[in-house]
């Protein structure tokens, strides 16, 4: 039975130490009931406060871990089955795949290549998270790992034999690789490995059934820290089972399955991009991709980044002047809210029209322009303030300024704000930019 | 002891709709479709089978279109510039539905008149035999002096008319219950507004089996995770029994997908953007795949790779 915030809180040690990073007990407590900590965080609970507590605070997913060179790909900790319930949490790991089997210097070749990729989207630069160097030629493994190694420090899967990932994790030091894969022939040499060196461990299996039973046996061996790898089927099938373990650890609190899962994207003819979008949007905390290509990281990167954000925290822009088709000093100055999809439902009109513009972004809380007119959070001060505060005046001569068709009411105020300032009222959808900055300017 | 896997158990199901009629039903179409029906969240076959699969659609306009990337341009070639070869293009590259999107202006810039839209509407029924859907060009008036003319020039085809907003939805509603037609509703990213819209069409006598919406979703990277929620949020609310909200679902991945920088151009983008073309595929076509596991039953792309590999992805999901 999960315990609420406040009955968790009278476990603890009501100190307010700050220790566990929360400034409070009870947001300690709060945030435990939510599943989003772990009790160790919390160096002064009793032993008898720990037992009570263990049931209601291990998060029903486990959080595991892959590290290496400061960088960590974590998964797990997911409390809901829609994002809108809440959120999702840990962005799933993209790794590619790389063949021990590949040689060395085409394995460096394309190891720095996809680990030097980013890519920025709304001011964020997206990455590789990691890479799945995969014993497909046992003699060639450890070579291989010195390779990839050589070329990027980000974190590992290693795909092997018990023998092969042997060899191999003797060759790195000092991280916490992901070790595929435990199954029903080799899970005690391999239970033996990931305790020795403190890895994470994939469980592969047929069913869940089958899985069940690996991480019942594993758990009594001492391994916790497991990823259950779901298989290669249709994708119905990868649905149907993702969708089951979530529920099964969400809804039942069944901590045999309450593990991340593994997804091996490595359709051709772009169907790897598919049953990636779908491992990102149902539930995986791991994809590994056969080949890397820019063109199929920038999707999945983005898609990732969308499903994953916080539906209570919308994507806010940068505030400040957007260049668009390279403005010049007569060019207009079009004002809009920093709401992310405000911000892309203007900006693509105004490039797609291919006429020059500044686009001048205003710190509206993250809100579209009417909300934020009607919160107070779009006005004519704002609206000054911005105008300021960026400097536009330096960059035009003809100060132009085009409001927002929803917030005309405001035109009157901008004009006493901004002398010198001629303000126009440009159309309430951003469809209609184009025809507007052809016709009315 | 084997696992007791948790199963949903719903009182809502989504209303079974079928666009088109052949001969015997009074149309001319060569076959009819038909989806909808789902008992539980999209492809979730351990606790009910899959009635109808979702279906895709590709968009022609009444002419060549002069925004169009130049990628859709090259792959549809001449057949751009005449929509009967536009369509039969479309029916070949798989297509189950033909959009056919009128344009405010001809070819010529002149207003398209309700004679040239009845016109290209029997062109495109004429040389295809796929169920059609047309859109008006999304001006109230002009809509509605369009789509009523086509609406009667095509009794008893079984097409959908849109499409309807909270601005504009008499008049097509009530043509469309004239002539034996359906309508899509089209709200943008509320689950509350598109209940709305949908009382308000339902409250003018039209069945339920002749109305679709369009909750609107925007195109990956811009917005798609607001569509996608209001269409989970949606798709919830039918099954736990929410009849306002128990119709089939209609979006338009390719519409969005193909406005975005990443899709519609090649030159003057960052080079960690990729191949162009292989950049713009994965983008309608992960738009439209994210959105058919939220729910949505028909989708209307563009470009004929995107509705391969859509396709692909459908009949994958259903394999269990």
């Amino acid at each position: 039975m999960a315990l609420s915030g406040i009955q968790i809180y009278k476990l603890l040690p009501q100190t307010n130490c700050k220790e566990c990073g929360f400034p409070t007990c009870l947001a300690f407590a709060m945030k435990l009931a939510a599943k989003q900590v772990e009790l160790s965080a919390c160096p002064y609970v009793s032993e008898g406060s720990k037992t009570q507590l263990a049931e209601s605070s291990a998060p029903p997913i486990r959080l595991i871990s892959v590290k290496a060179g400061g960088l960590e790909v974590k998964a797990g900790n997911e409390t809901v089955m829609f994002r809108h319930e809440k959120t999702f949490f840990n962005r799933p790991g993209l790794f590619v795949r790389v063949k021990s089997s590949l040689g060395v210097e085409a394995i460096k070749d394309l190891v720095t290549k996809a680990d030097a990729y980013k890519v920025n989207y709304v001011g964020m630069d997206l990455v590789v998270d990691g890479f799945a160097v995969e014993a497909d030629e046992e003699a060639t493994f450890t070579e291989a790992i010195k390779a990839v190694r050589s070329a990027t420090k980000r974190p590992l899967i290693l795909i092997g034999n018990e023998f092969a990932i042997k060899s191999g994790l003797d060759n790195l030091s000092g991280e916490n690789p992901l070790v595929y894969a435990a199954n029903e022939a080799n899970w005690e040499a391999m239970a033996d490995i990931a305790k020795k060196y403190s890895t994470s461990l994939v469980v592969a299996g047929e069913s869940l059934d089958d899985l069940a039973g690996l991480t019942e046996k594993l758990k009594v061996k001492g391994c916790e820290d497991l990823v259950l790898d779901l298989g290669l089927g249709h994708l119905g099938n990868r649905l149907a089972k993702s969708t089951q373990i979530r529920r099964l650890a969400i809804k039942k609190n069944f901590r045999t399955l309450g593990f991340p899962s593994i997804t091996f994207a490595n359709g051709h003819d772009g169907q790897d991009a598919i049953e990636a979008a779908q491992a990102i949007g149902k539930y995986s905390g791991f994809i590994v991709l056969d080949r890397f290509a820019p063109d199929l990281f920038y999707p999945l990167l983005v898609l990732r980044q969308n499903i994953y954000t916080d539906p209570q925290k919308p994507i806010q822009v940068q505030p400040g002047i957007y260049e668009i088709n390279s403005p010049k000093a007569d060019s207009p100055v079009l004002v809009t809210t920093n709401f992310s999809i405000t911000y892309f439902s203007v900006a693509n009109e105004v490039e797609g029209s291919g006429l020059p513009v500044w686009l001048l972004v205003t710190d509206a809380e993250g809100m579209s322009v009417l909300t934020a007119w009607a919160a107070g959070k779009f006005d004519s001060e704002r609206i000054a303030k911005s105008v300021k505060e960026f400097g536009i005046s330096d960059k035009v001569t003809k100060k132009q300024l085009v409001l927002p068709g929803h917030v005309a009411v405001l035109s009157g105020e901008v004009e006493e704000e901004l002398p010198g300032w001629e303000i126009r009222v440009g159309p309430r959808e951003a469809v209609d930019i184009p025809s507007f900055l052809k016709h009315a300017l | 002891m084997p696992i007791e896997i948790p199963k949903d158990k719903w009182p809502g199901t989504i209303h079974t709709v079928t666009l088109g009629a052949t001969n015997g039903e009074g149309g001319t179409r060569s076959k009819t479709v038909t989806f909808g029906g789902e008992t539980t969240m999209p492809f979730l076959q351990f606790e009910a089978p899959v009635p109808h699969k979702p279906v895709v659609a590709i968009e022609i306009k009444d002419h060549k279109p002069e925004d169009w990337s130049l990628l859709l341009a090259e792959v549809w070639g001449a057949a751009m510039t005449d929509p009967a070869e536009w369509a039969k293009a479309a029916e070949n590259a798989g297509a189950d539905i033909i959009v056919l999107a009128l344009s405010v202006n001809d070819e010529n810039g002149n207003p398209t008149t309700p004679e040239k839209a009845v016109g290209t509407v029997k062109k495109v029924l004429g040389a295809c035999g796929l169920p059609l859907i047309v859109f008006g060009p999304g001006q109230v008036d002009l809509d509605n002096e369009l789509l009523v003319p086509i609406s009667e020039a095509t009794k008893g085809e079984r097409i959908v008319l849109g499409i309807c907003e909270d601005k504009n939805y008499r008049t097509i509603v009530a043509t469309a219950m004239a002539n034996g037609h359906l309508v899509t509703a089209r709200t943008p990213m509320d689950v509350n507004l598109s209940k709305q819209l949908n009382i308000l069409i339902t409250d003018m006598g039209m069945p339920a089996d002749r109305i679709l919406m369009d909750p609107t979703t925007g195109a990956l990277g811009y917005g798609i995770e607001y569509g996608y929620s209001v269409m989970e949020r949606l798709r919830l609310a039918a099954l736990q029994g929410d009849t306002m909200t128990q119709f089939p679902m209609i979006v338009t991945p390719g519409f969005e997908a193909w406005k975005t920088k990443e899709a519609k151009v090649g030159e003057g983008v960052p080079g960690s953007w990729g191949d162009w073309k292989e950049r713009s595929i994965n983008w309608e076509t992960l738009t439209a795949v994210s959105l058919i596991q939220t729910g949505a039953d028909i989708v209307v792309l563009r470009h004929p790779e995107s509705v391969k590999r859509v396709k692909y992805a459908i009949e994958e999901l259903l394999m269990a």
